[in-house]
């Protein structure tokens, strides 16, 4: 058993940035990676601006260190890359040292691969490596994936809810660590790009054509990314005499029970969320210096969270941005990148900027920071995370003393 | 426009999978959405798919929908309007 | 000191059977597949507009939770956010992202579905539980090869001994390629209908019954 749930390492891929240093120097310059869709063919690329990782699937395999004629797929590539820097940076030597897990988000799985071939796979007459694609199709095997190349044998599990399940497998984790199943497990999430998401989120009609303004009043949708993001969790025992960066000290999750896809206008769910994330951390919302918002720029959900947040703030809203604008939407992965831009915020005392913002929303009490703001102390950052599904997750980081 | 509108009713069943209504169930002029159909915003995309797939209209902002889709003989109006 | 949670009730439909709490119900082996589940519905009087416009995965565990809670009706004896819902199966929502990835795959005939892409998801069949009965505590849905049920156990164990809520939907929905099955069951702190222990040694039993 262990009380507290420290976070010691950190690894991330993303279109800012093939690793965490690079993304923060990203956030620091207030680049975004959102820009024209390069390594997927899709009909729709003159209207789909995308926050891609700037690597075709071949560099990547090279950045992982793998054979190139391993057949995998992108989403297990770019998770791997993104666990392997965080084990690394956990200055993890022995990995059986201690019980370890890993819990890995992912929606897109190896559809990445299998979308490519799925024609030839109804034509008995043709043959080629690509049938194996078939059984990296599922979400499990980017997991198991990631855990053979880093040699996790403890515990293995992938979440799926929508864009709200790296927030849940942090969550996950934590809870495992807490209850002493486990002394530390690399928890977060990986989506890469695919033609099955473009076209569902096309049909849907909440893709913007140029670059999504969060929170926004002419705001008119969001823009799709990939990514992966992972952090390692500790217990208290494991992590003795290592670099904190920062504690988990709260996390909850809720249904919003509004609508297959849409929140509700109230954000019932996502209040919720947040309430139970601070009744862990024993927290009140007065004592969050920073949100990093769901705020994915899409006209329901921003006005949704944002009502949620007025309400459980009373309209006192510390320093809040989306970060979606510079990554794009990396769906089941975006909880895990944005838990490493929270970490960063506390270690850096620093909030990174809402980019692309003009308009206010008459129907909110505050604005998004839209400048780089320095020399604020922030000691505890809520991180928000929503799906489809009515799956609301909240997260509190907090500075360790 | 009253042969359209019954076979709009037709493929809008179809379209909504709406199994367990009739074309007779659905009044031309009643209120398509906040009606008794329990139609959500989904479904107003999925008539927005109609109008492409069935007529050839393409409807690129979402919330024109609103007006086009009032009523079944709304509906039928803009598409004889529109068709090509 | 860790408390005992119980199975409280049980719906199970597979091979053409519906059966509650272990005593079979509807049954009728001559209907094909997955449209057992649309008869069940029928048979069972269930009334939901939005029924029909569900893939065959929700459509499923919609019969299902309908079934288990006219049987033990939480909505009645928990505030709604003291419910979770946690659900596992193995082939995801892959029925759908094939009929998703057909709509987008011919270049002539290309009209993808919004209302087919909502579903490709597999916690949305949560999410339907969720907001027909107005349930808004923790949710999750996880994949697994097979019904796991020292993980189910010990998972929902731990949310009902942490005060995370105070009861559970959970179990298996599974449906590919016209195959199907449902094994759902509630778990609350103390004994219902059904009196058995949710540990994974009886659940193994319930469920390989």
């Amino acid at each position: 058993m262990s009380s507290k749930v420290y976070i010691t390492g950190m690894g991330m891929i993303s279109a800012i940035g093939n690793n965490v240093a690079e993304s923060f120097h990203s956030l620091e310059t207030m680049q975004s990676g959102i820009g024209e869709l390069k390594y997927v063919r899709s009909r729709h690329k003159p209207l789909v601006p995308v926050g891609e990782v700037k690597k075709s699937t071949e560099e990547l395999m090279e950045m992982a260190g793998l054979n190139p004629d391993n057949l995998t797929t992108r989403t297990s590539l770019l998770g791997l890359i993104a666990a392997q820097e965080a084990v690394k940076s956990a200055g993890i030597k022995d990995i059986k040292e201690y019980r370890t897990g890993i819990i890995s988000a992912t929606s897109v799985g190896g559809m990445d691969m299998t979308e490519n071939h799925w024609l030839d796979y109804l034509n008995e007459e043709k043959s080629g490596p690509w049938l194996k694609y078939i059984e990296t199709h599922e979400c499990g095997d980017s997991t198991e994936f990631i855990a053979d190349n880093l040699g996790i044998k403890d515990f293995l599990s992938t979440i799926s809810t929508a864009c709200s399940s790296a927030a849940n497998a942090i969550m996950f984790g934590a809870r495992l660590i807490k209850h002493g199943k486990l002394d530390r497990v690399i928890v977060g999430g990986t989506d890469a790009m695919s033609r099955f998401t473009i076209n569902g989120f096309m049909t849907l009609m909440i893709l913007d054509s140029e670059n999504c303004k969060p929170f926004d009043s002419q705001r008119r949708g969001l823009n799709l990314g990939e990514g992966a993001g992972y952090i390692v969790l500790e217990s208290e025992k494991a992590a003795k005499g290592k670099v904190i960066h920062a504690e988990l000290s709260g996390y909850g999750n809720s249904n919003d029970a509004y609508h297959q896809t849409a929140s509700s206008p109230d954000g019932a769910g996502a209040f919720m969320a947040m309430e139970k994330a601070f009744k862990i951390s024993g927290l009140k919302p007065s004592d969050i210096d920073y949100i990093n918002a769901h705020g994915t720029g899409t006209e329901i959900n921003d006005l949704s969270e944002g009502t949620a947040i007025d309400r459980i703030f009373e309209k006192n809203v510390p320093s809040i941005s989306s970060t979606k604008a510079y990554t794009g939407h990396t769906l089941a992965a975006c909880a895990g990148i944005e838990a490493i831009f929270s970490i960063l915020a506390i270690k850096h005392n620093i909030v990174f900027p809402n980019l692309n913002y003009k308009h206010p929303m008459t129907a909110l009490s505050f604005k998004p920071t839209t400048t780089l703001e320095r020399g604020k102390k922030i000691d505890h950052v809520l991180s928000n995370s929503f799906g489809f599904g009515g799956n609301t997750s909240a997260l509190i980081f907090s500075r360790h003393h | 426009m009253d042969a359209l509108i019954e076979q709009l009713k037709g493929e809008i069943i179809k379209q909504l999978n709406l199994e367990d209504l009739k074309p007779a169930d659905i009044d031309s002029d009643a209120a398509l959405f906040g009606g008794g159909l329990g139609l959500d915003s989904i479904d107003a995309l999925e008539l927005i798919v109609l109008l492409e797939k069935n007529y050839g209209i393409k409807v690129s902002n979402p919330a024109d929908g609103k007006k086009i889709f009032q009523s079944v003989r709304t509906m039928a109006e803009y598409i004889s309007a529109n068709k090509k | 000191m860790e408390q005992k949670n119980y199975i409280t009730s049980l719906c199970s439909i597979k091979n053409g059977i519906v059966s509650l709490d272990g005593v079979s119900g509807f049954s009728d082996k001559s209907i094909d597949g997955v449209d057992f589940i649309k008869a069940a519905y029928k048979e069972y009087q269930l009334s939901y507009p939005k029924f029909y416009k569900m893939d065959n995965l929700c459509k499923l565990a919609f019969v299902a939770s309908e079934l288990l809670l006219k049987n033990n009706p939480l909505t009645k004896k928990y505030a709604s956010q003291d419910i979770a819902i946690v659900i596992a199966n193995s082939a995801s929502s892959l029925e759908i992202d094939t009929e998703h990835q057909r709509t987008i795959s011919d270049k002539n005939n290309y009209f993808p579905s919004p209302s087919v892409f909502v579903y490709t998801l597999p916690n949305i069949l949560i999410g339907e539980i969720a907001i027909r009965n107005s349930i808004k505590g923790e949710n999750s849905f996880f994949i697994f090869d097979k019904f796991d049920a020292e993980f189910m156990s010990s998972y929902i164990n731990s949310i009902l001994d942490s005060s995370k809520a105070k009861c559970c939907i959970t179990g298996w929905i599974e449906l590919y390629e016209n195959k199907y099955e449902a094994f759902l069951y509630t778990v609350e702190q103390q004994e219902g209908t059904l009196k058995t222990e949710h540990t994974a040694q009886e659940l193994k039993k319930l469920y390989n019954h």
